[in-house]
């Protein structure tokens, strides 16, 4: 293999600068996908759980539709259909004056793609807590709105913290994707530095340290809160 | 005496025995004749020079001309080989050729002295240069007209860096630019108005409008904003390879065939478009005289 190594191009301006730049910019559309995801996801998640048929059918429709189309054809599908679809002024409007159109659509197709599968996450928290207990919370008189807000979701929540992490690595990994849209992220700065530079693998390998660090960090602070909101007995095997 | 004669014998047979033995080949070329497979890399919407045909096959001006080279490749290694076609964008082109996943790029490649820090070029096969393509009425004339209006470019390419340049140069105000993957997308942007010109090497953007659905609502605009000698890429550090495909293309050069070439790709109806009919021109010409080196 015909490379020539130099590594001292990462720790150059402007290059050092642009992997930084490109940091917050992951960082942004994940955290703010991350919100959207959590609050829609947890929202369809407890609708497929009601008791009303419709409404669960509204969550079905959701989470299939959007767990089903691939991501990269729903970053698409956002950015230049979306606007096409809207009509003359809105789409123009868009295409040409919001601000941040590119992360804009990224932000809300990852939070609309991630709350599917947080969605799926939470009904099958819910839907483990056993029968009995909302049997239980009936015969004590409960509404069905106090039996998800005093049993439901405290255990449920609790029960499915780690799977939980995995969904927002998910999306923190899954928003290199928005640099088919055009969003500055790590993984575009690191395509911007071989370019320029021609040292693809140095560029690269930053990358990936940046992501390992990330979510290093992320796992380790969900290791604790994982420790601190497991219910103690309640679980058959779980001992970490 | 009898010594002597013996001497000049021995002499003689070592000489005949070194004489014609076959070349050893080394590098691109024993690995090719090891493996009996050529990798060609090739563009997907690089129109005319090595695009996606109409049956889904990669054909093109770039095409043609690998093609000739992988045929005197076949006579130098004395056999037949399997051709593989590889697809390729701006970003992997380089890292493809320079790890040996790829034998020859067959696309729109700048050869430029940077790049040739990681690849090698055969003799250049057109001459281009930035331009930029916008909406007819949308009163963008030259780079200065950009001024508050939205900019596609192709992240990777020579032409990104060369507008970027002449804005920070020109002092060009409030440019907005959208980083796409390729030349169908930068299209695309501009086509449902997301942006307000596109640019890359004019000829391309001649392909572009050729193949849209409203050529007549397009039009390339402006200077030339860089230099830019397209090439077959290469493998560095093997002249070997080089040289054969360099002789090729000399051949073409000297009876005149590429004027053949040029004109089916440039001056004729291709495959999925309408003709582009840009005729060759001084430079061009001069280029390939001035290349035609003799045997």
């Amino acid at each position: 293999m015909n490379y020539n190594w130099n590594w001292s191009i990462l720790t150059a301006e402007p290059y050092l600068g642009w992997l930084v730049s490109g940091l917050g910019w992951t960082l942004l559309v994940s955290a703010l996908g991350w919100i959207i995801a959590f609050t829609l996801g947890s929202l369809i998640g407890v609708i497929r759980t009601l008791p009303s048929k419709p409404l669960r059918l509204l969550g079905t429709v959701y989470v299939e539709l959007f767990r089903n189309v691939p991501l990269l054809v729903q970053m698409f599908i956002w950015f230049y259909v979306l606007p096409e679809l809207v009509g003359e002024d809105l789409g123009r409007w868009m295409k040409r004056d919001m601000p941040f159109p590119e992360a804009t659509s990224a932000i809300l197709c990852l939070g609309t793609y991630t709350a599917s599968r947080v969605a799926e996450q939470v009904r099958a928290g819910i839907e483990s807590i056993p029968r009995g207990q909302v049997m239980a919370g009936y015969a004590m008189g409960l509404t069905t709105k106090q039996v998800y807000r005093y049993l439901l979701i405290p255990v449920g929540y609790r029960i499915i913290v780690p799977p939980m992490t995995s969904e927002f690595l998910t999306i923190f990994k899954n928003s290199s994707l928005a640099l088919t849209i055009g969003v500055a992220e790590v993984l575009y700065q690191a395509r911007q530095i071989e370019n320029y530079t021609f040292q693809g693998f140095e560029a690269f390998t930053a990358a990936t340290l940046i992501y390992l660090v990330v979510t290093m960090i992320v796992v380790f602070v969900m290791d604790r809160v994982e420790a601190k909101t497991r219910i103690p007995g309640y679980g058959v095997q779980g001992n970490t | 005496m009898f010594k002597k004669v013996m001497i000049l014998v021995v002499t003689a047979v070592m000489f005949a025995a070194t004489g014609s033995t076959a070349a050893d080949f080394y590098g691109t070329l024993a690995k090719i004749k090891e493996t009996g497979t050529i990798v060609l890399g090739h563009r997907e919407s690089s129109v005319p020079f090595a695009y996606i045909g109409p049956e889904g096959k990669p054909v093109g001006y770039s095409m043609d001309l690998c093609m000739k080279a992988v045929e005197a490749i076949e006579t130098e290694l004395g056999m037949d080989l399997e051709v593989k076609l590889v697809p390729v964008t701006p970003q992997t082109r380089i890292p493809l050729i320079a790890n040996g996943n790829i034998n020859i790029e067959c696309g729109s490649t700048t050869n430029n002295l940077t790049r040739q820090e990681q690849v090698d070029y055969a003799y250049t096969t057109f001459i281009t240069g930035t331009k930029i393509l916008t909406k007819k009425g949308s009163g963008i004339k030259e780079i200065e007209d950009l001024a508050g209006k939205a900019i596609a470019l192709a992240q990777g390419t020579t032409n990104e860096r060369a507008i970027k340049e002449n804005i920070e140069k020109l002092g060009v105000k409030d440019v907005k630019i959208l980083s796409v993957k390729d030349h169908a997308e930068g299209f695309l942007a501009l086509q449902t108005d997301r942006v307000d010109a596109y640019s890359t090497d004019h000829i391309l953007l001649f392909g572009l409008i050729a193949k849209a659905k409203d050529p007549a609502a397009y039009e390339v605009v402006g200077r030339f904003l860089s230099f830019d000698p397209y090439a077959l890429m290469l493998p560095r550090d093997d002249s070997a390879i080089r040289l054969v495909v360099n002789r090729t293309l000399a051949g073409l050069f000297r009876s005149g065939e590429i004027k053949d070439i040029y004109n089916k790709w440039f001056m004729s109806d291709i495959p999925g478009s309408q003709a582009l009919m840009v005729p060759m021109g001084d430079t061009l010409e001069m280029n390939f005289a001035v290349q035609s080196f003799p045997k």
